[in-house]
């Protein structure tokens, strides 16, 4: 999923460099409302954690195997800004230590993964979280959705990038549709992993997953006495 | 493909590319990786001259070619991008070795692969000749936002902290008989996964909460960095003043700000300062 160099011509690589800058300058903003001055440590240890997760390996079957991507994982998580800031980074530190994505395609890769998979998926979170009982349960169908449709829309979103600035004469309707198609199988595979993560976190830390928070504020304290339980 | 990688590729050396500053070699990749795309791929001679000056570098850093050219495999998902190109492409066919392929779509794939090819050897050279510390450094000098830095170097410092932690997760369940086969075994990983945030999350209030302890203080905007110590802790002759001098209240922002403020000296990076 990472785009190396040379994939999109340098225009192309500038003005995606534009719109990250400015989406992660909005992030670091945004960010401080979400963790306050604890922003630091937490979000380098996020940061480490969605490396690390992107290490583990899903077997498919028939000897493949995927492995996570973790944009809507990281918005359900710990927000979307701070969700944004983290993958940018972890973005950065792959292309420069482990050569994982061209450095003059990072504007590139920041945008597809951090601001379009992140962004997609926390609209998506917080729109199926309207539309489910205010329970903390309803994360988990939420942050699944978010993560089956943030995939496919940054597939597009580089489709659109490539229509662009692409450097072949490809017919890009059959592009689109490959994509797509593509994407939005690793996307039910995405959705079915990050449900099953967000829901272990729920079921023992509610408190940690950021989409939850607003519905762990309904709950409140059940003092049961023991007629009431008779 | 961001897998299979678990610690940085820095190789230990003494070249002039390794002594070089860091973010000169940051700015050196990002312009002549610029060159190189801007490069029109019928220019063949030019992506010649651009290889040669490249190795040059690589032989001058005495980066071993044996370690190099495994390590190009990340390419592989572009390169069968760039394969399936010129059978996919528009335009007039040629016949190469009796099938009609798009000469667009020829172009178009050879660019990729040398484009993308010179990318990762670059790349590869800079992550060999680089340590994270002396990155982060770089990124510093750079004016990468502060908080972006900070970021950064907490990542790459609990990286293998974090790795670890899942190193230790798969041996326990390895030891248990676990063995993932298919899609079947996705919740148990799942819930590793889950496991390892909760513990990276924890550890990071813990960092925090173990830096405050040891007189770190989120620097206001006005801070007074001839007193404050380079990565925002304070001093106890600071911390006293603070605490008695009127100077505290007006500076109290409600809004929480970042542990230093731009225009300070860098952040000392160097290991032992923090605990885990």
């Amino acid at each position: 999923m990472h785009v190396p160099d040379g994939f999109l011509d340098a225009p192309t690589s500038l003005a995606t460099g534009t719109v990250a800058v400015v989406g992660v300058g909005l992030a670091l903003r945004g960010a401080r409302r979400e963790l306050d001055e604890r922003t630091a440590p937490l979000a380098g240890l996020v940061a480490a954690f969605v490396f690390a997760t992107q290490m583990v390996n899903f077997p498919v079957g028939a000897g493949t195997s995927g492995h996570l991507l973790g944009g809507a994982l990281a918005a359900a998580l710990v927000g979307p800004w701070t969700g944004v800031l983290v993958m940018s980074v972890v973005l950065l530190v792959q292309a420069l230590l482990f050569a994982d994505g061209g450095l003059t395609a990072l504007g590139t890769n920041i945008t597809l993964m951090g601001l379009v998979g992140v962004g997609v998926g926390w609209a998506v979170i917080v729109l199926v979280r309207a539309l489910l009982p205010r329970r903390t349960s309803s994360v988990v169908p939420a942050a699944a959705l978010g993560a089956a449709i943030s995939v496919p829309v940054a597939a597009a979103a580089f489709t659109a990038l490539f229509a662009v600035g692409g450097v072949a004469d490809v017919p890009l309707g059959a592009v689109l549709t490959a994509m797509i198609g593509w994407h939005t199988l690793i996307g039910l595979g995405e959705a079915v992993i990050t449900a099953l993560v967000i829901s272990s976190v729920v079921a023992t830390r509610p408190d940690l997953v950021y989409a939850a928070r607003p519905l762990l504020a309904d709950r409140s304290l059940e003092i049961r006495t023991p007629e009431a339980v008779a | 493909m961001g897998a299979g990688h678990g610690h940085a590729l820095h190789v230990h050396g003494h070249s002039p590319v390794h002594r070089a500053p860091a973010h000169l070699k940051i700015l050196g990749l990002l312009g002549f990786m610029l060159l190189v795309v801007a490069t029109p791929g019928h220019w063949h001679s030019a992506f010649g001259l651009w290889l040669a000056l490249l190795l040059t570098v690589v032989v001058v850093a005495r980066v071993p070619f044996r370690w190099l050219l495994p390590r190009l495999v990340v390419e592989v998902p572009f390169v069968v991008f760039a394969v399936l190109m010129p059978f996919i492409a528009h335009g007039p066919r040629v016949d190469v070795l009796g099938v009609a392929v798009s000469e667009s779509g020829l172009l178009a794939a050879w660019t990729l692969l040398a484009k993308g090819t010179l990318g990762v050897i670059a790349g590869l050279t800079l992550a060999a000749t680089t340590s994270p510390p002396e990155l982060v450094r770089g990124l510093e000098r750079l004016r990468l936002p502060s908080a972006l830095v900070q970021i950064a170097a907490f990542m790459i410092r609990y990286l293998e902290v974090v790795a670890d932690d899942l190193r230790r997760q798969n041996i326990a369940l390895a030891s248990r008989g676990f063995v993932a086969r298919d899609p079947r075994h996705w919740p148990v990983l799942a819930k590793s996964i889950g496991a390892l945030f909760i513990r990276s999350y924890e550890r990071g209030e813990r960092v925090h909460l173990a830096m405050l302890a040891r007189g770190y203080e989120a620097v206001g905007e006005r801070p007074t960095p001839s007193r404050a110590t380079p990565d925002g802790f304070v001093g106890k002759a600071e911390r006293r003043r603070r605490a008695g001098g009127p100077s505290r209240h007006d500076n109290a922002a409600d809004e929480p700000v970042w542990g230093r403020a731009a225009g300070e000296r860098p952040v000392d990076h160097s290991p032992g300062r923090m605990p885990s």
